[in-house]
């Protein structure tokens, strides 16, 4: 589904991933962990489409496809979801005619006809009483003012909406505590199936005991260093990531 | 012969169709005398600093009102509120159109200033509150008051509330190649009584219209009045709106004012406080684009204790559109405990276009809360990408963030299917079709 080859990239003139390498297949779930500016957030930004981030070197497929030259939104047409790690408040327009907005938008794009409302309400409720949301939140601002757990809940409750086939979770953990982390978890793993895949990015392996991972990669220096079973959270939850350091020496 | 000497040369002809010895002549004539000496308003006047009305008086236009030209219904539909109205005052090239209209005596009245200026039972409510609001320094209101015959009269008496909008169209046919009219409205609101109405002025067709338009509006104690006024005319019209709001105790005035469209549009806007616990507010939403100019010209006059104001303007400005936005805000020694308040948001899509904003604040009172602030930026880019992230593209993205700009204003139209118009009206100019109703 997502292939990456050799994928160098820039943002402001600075190098940040220096020959990323990564293939997800359909039904896998993926988790890429490292510290702090190893890359893993702009990892996140490139495939997504963020404009800001100058692809380099190397290639970018998903469905088989070259997608470097395509546009944010026609991505997510294609079907790939990114949730934000910092999701932006915008005063003024509600989660639901947000909401309404995106997936209309990606069925036009697709050739369907709009989304009935009452289908809308329908899928609405469904989902929302699945990530636990009040249906008072979805006539809210979109983000603003909203907890940090509220935010991220609102990024899965997307997610579950749009129905992506590829889900980039860009640290869909910081700021939650453990009850809004599983109820959040909870919602991934619900949405996980054959036909889709989802790349987790975290810092903590605590995410991990509840999205369990097909694959964990580690990211250093713009580089995914080291790959391999969920055993290899374990072990830097245990020792960190200088013994990955030193291998790579 | 430029234009400012036609005005007054043609006032002679003028006065052979009204009646020289009705009492509202005398302030014709004063006007006439004011707007003499003091001319069309120039740069060099600190209120008109950022706004040049060279491009159009420098023009010849018609002046009295033609005979009243050929519009069907069908032609003008769609600028009413709904298919079947209960109130509505109807000008076509300056001239009432009754069979366009709908006017009571029943209980109040809705008709036109003509109507009020010629019959007698009028006199008294003409007599104590024609031209008492309007400042003598104004002279674009002194050339309205000068050549003042014909616009809405609108009567509330106490306790009275019409039960649904009121509607003030003014349709410009092109009949006339270029032509200058002046519209006078004069809205009184007795104690208790409530009325919403909204104005509109609309070419027909892309022939050159200037309207100098005055709104008097007295707001008795207790009253309130939600007055909207939506701008959306062609690029070859322009609008000096002048409206004047004297409010009693205990009133509640707000003004929403919708710039959308046309080429140069002037908002001289007054709130002038008679008495204690008032309450005024100003709306504005501006979406402009080529090279239209608004400018909004504001002055709140807190003169009594216990009285609040809100302002709240909000521009978006695309090409080499300009908007001004100079908000004035007096509080008079007596005014304590005033609460006023006042915010200009801009965002600036482009090099080329411009906002000159400037609150001022003149406070002679010690215990008063008064707040001012203004911004200008862009739209969000990190907020655009989030929401192309999600599938809605480059363009829908934007229109969806001016949208949530601009929803605070929008939010306070307390007339459903107007809001809904203006939100249409808001897509339509965005060039977007959402996937819901904005």
């Amino acid at each position: 589904m997502l292939e990456i080859n050799n994928l160098h990239c820039k943002i402001e003139g600075r190098s940040i991933l220096k020959g990323v390498n990564l293939k997800v297949k359909k039904g896998e779930i993926h988790a890429i962990m490292g510290p702090n500016g190893s890359g893993k957030s702009t990892l996140a930004n490139v495939i997504s489409g963020h404009e800001d981030y100058e692809v380099t070197k190397g290639n970018l497929y998903y469905k088989t496809n070259e997608i470097n030259e395509l546009s944010a939104s026609e991505r997510a047409h294609d079907g790939i979801f990114m949730s934000f790690q910092y999701p932006v408040e915008i005063p003024g327009l509600t989660v639901t005619n947000f909401i309404k907005a995106a997936i209309n938008e990606s069925r036009k794009a697709r050739g369907l006809d709009e989304m009935s409302s009452r289908e809308m309400l329908k899928k609405i409720r469904e989902k929302s009483s699945l990530l636990d949301i009040d249906t008072k939140f979805l006539s809210r601002s979109l983000n603003e003012g909203f907890s940090g757990g509220e935010k991220k809940r609102n990024e899965i409750f997307q997610m579950a909406m749009l129905e992506p086939e590829l889900a980039v979770l860009d640290e869909t953990d910081s700021g939650l505590d453990i009850d809004a982390l599983k109820i959040v978890a909870n919602g991934v793993m619900k949405f996980s199936n054959d036909d889709n895949a989802v790349v987790v990015i975290t810092h903590y392996q605590r995410l991990l005991d509840y999205i369990v991972p097909d694959f964990v990669h580690v990211i250093l220096d713009g580089k995914v260093i080291k790959s391999g079973d969920k055993s290899l959270a374990k072990k830097i939850e245990d020792k960190g990531y200088d013994w990955l350091k030193k291998e790579k020496k | 012969m430029d234009f400012k000497e036609k005005l007054l040369d043609s006032h002679l002809a003028f006065e052979q169709d009204v009646d020289l010895l009705h009492p509202i002549h005398d302030y014709r004539k004063k006007a006439l005398k004011r707007f003499e000496s003091d001319g069309f308003p120039t740069k060099s006047d600190e209120l008109w600093k950022y706004t040049s009305l060279a491009s159009i008086i420098q023009k010849d236009y018609h002046l009295s009102p033609t005979s009243e030209s050929n519009i069907e219904l069908k032609d003008v539909k769609k600028y009413f509120l709904n298919d079947i109205d209960s109130f509505k005052l109807v000008f076509v090239d300056g001239i009432f159109s009754p069979f366009l209209s709908k006017t009571t005596h029943d209980g109040m009245d809705i008709c036109v200033l003509s109507a009020a200026i010629s019959k007698s039972k009028y006199k008294k409510t003409i007599k104590k509150y024609f031209n008492k609001v309007v400042p003598e320094n104004e002279s674009l209101s002194s050339l309205n008051t000068s050549y003042t015959r014909e616009g809405a009269y609108i009567f509330i008496p106490k306790n009275m509330e019409p039960e649904d909008p009121i509607q003030i169209l003014h349709f410009s046919t092109g009949a006339q190649k270029s032509i200058w009219l002046q519209p006078r409205n004069l809205i009184v609101m007795e104690a208790n009584s409530n009325v919403q109405i909204i104005e509109r002025h609309q070419s027909l067709s892309d022939h050159k219209v200037v309207t100098n338009s005055v709104t008097e509006i007295y707001a008795d104690s207790n009253s309130h009045v939600d007055y909207y006024k939506i701008q959306n005319d062609l690029l070859t019209s322009s609008l000096i709106d002048n409206t004047f709001i004297s409010q009693e105790k205990d009133s509640n005035v707000s003004v929403h004012t919708f710039s959308l469209g046309g080429q140069l549009t002037r908002n001289n806007l007054r709130f002038y406080h008679k008495g204690s616990n008032i309450s005024s507010t100003l709306k504005g939403l501006t979406i402009l684009e080529a090279k239209q100019h608004v400018d909004h010209n504001t002055l709140v006059h807190h003169a009594k204790p216990n009285c609040e104001s809100h302002q709240d303007y909000k521009g978006i400005f695309s090409d080499s559109s300009v908007g001004v936005f100079n908000g004035r805000i007096i509080v008079e020694r007596e005014a304590q405990k005033t609460n006023a308040f006042q915010q200009n948001n801009n965002i600036l899509t482009t090099d080329k276009s411009k906002i000159n904003t400037k609150p001022q604040l003149e406070i002679f009172a010690d215990d008063v809360k008064c707040s001012h602030g203004c911004t200008i930026g862009q739209l969000d880019k990190q907020a655009l990408f989030y929401l192309n992230s999600r599938g809605i593209p480059e363009k829908e993205a934007r229109a969806l963030l001016t949208y949530g700009f601009a929803n605070n204003v929008l939010e306070s139209v307390k007339i459903p299917n107007l809001n809904k118009r203006i939100k249409k009206l808001i897509a339509y100019k965005l060039g977007v079709n959402l996937g819901f109703d904005l």
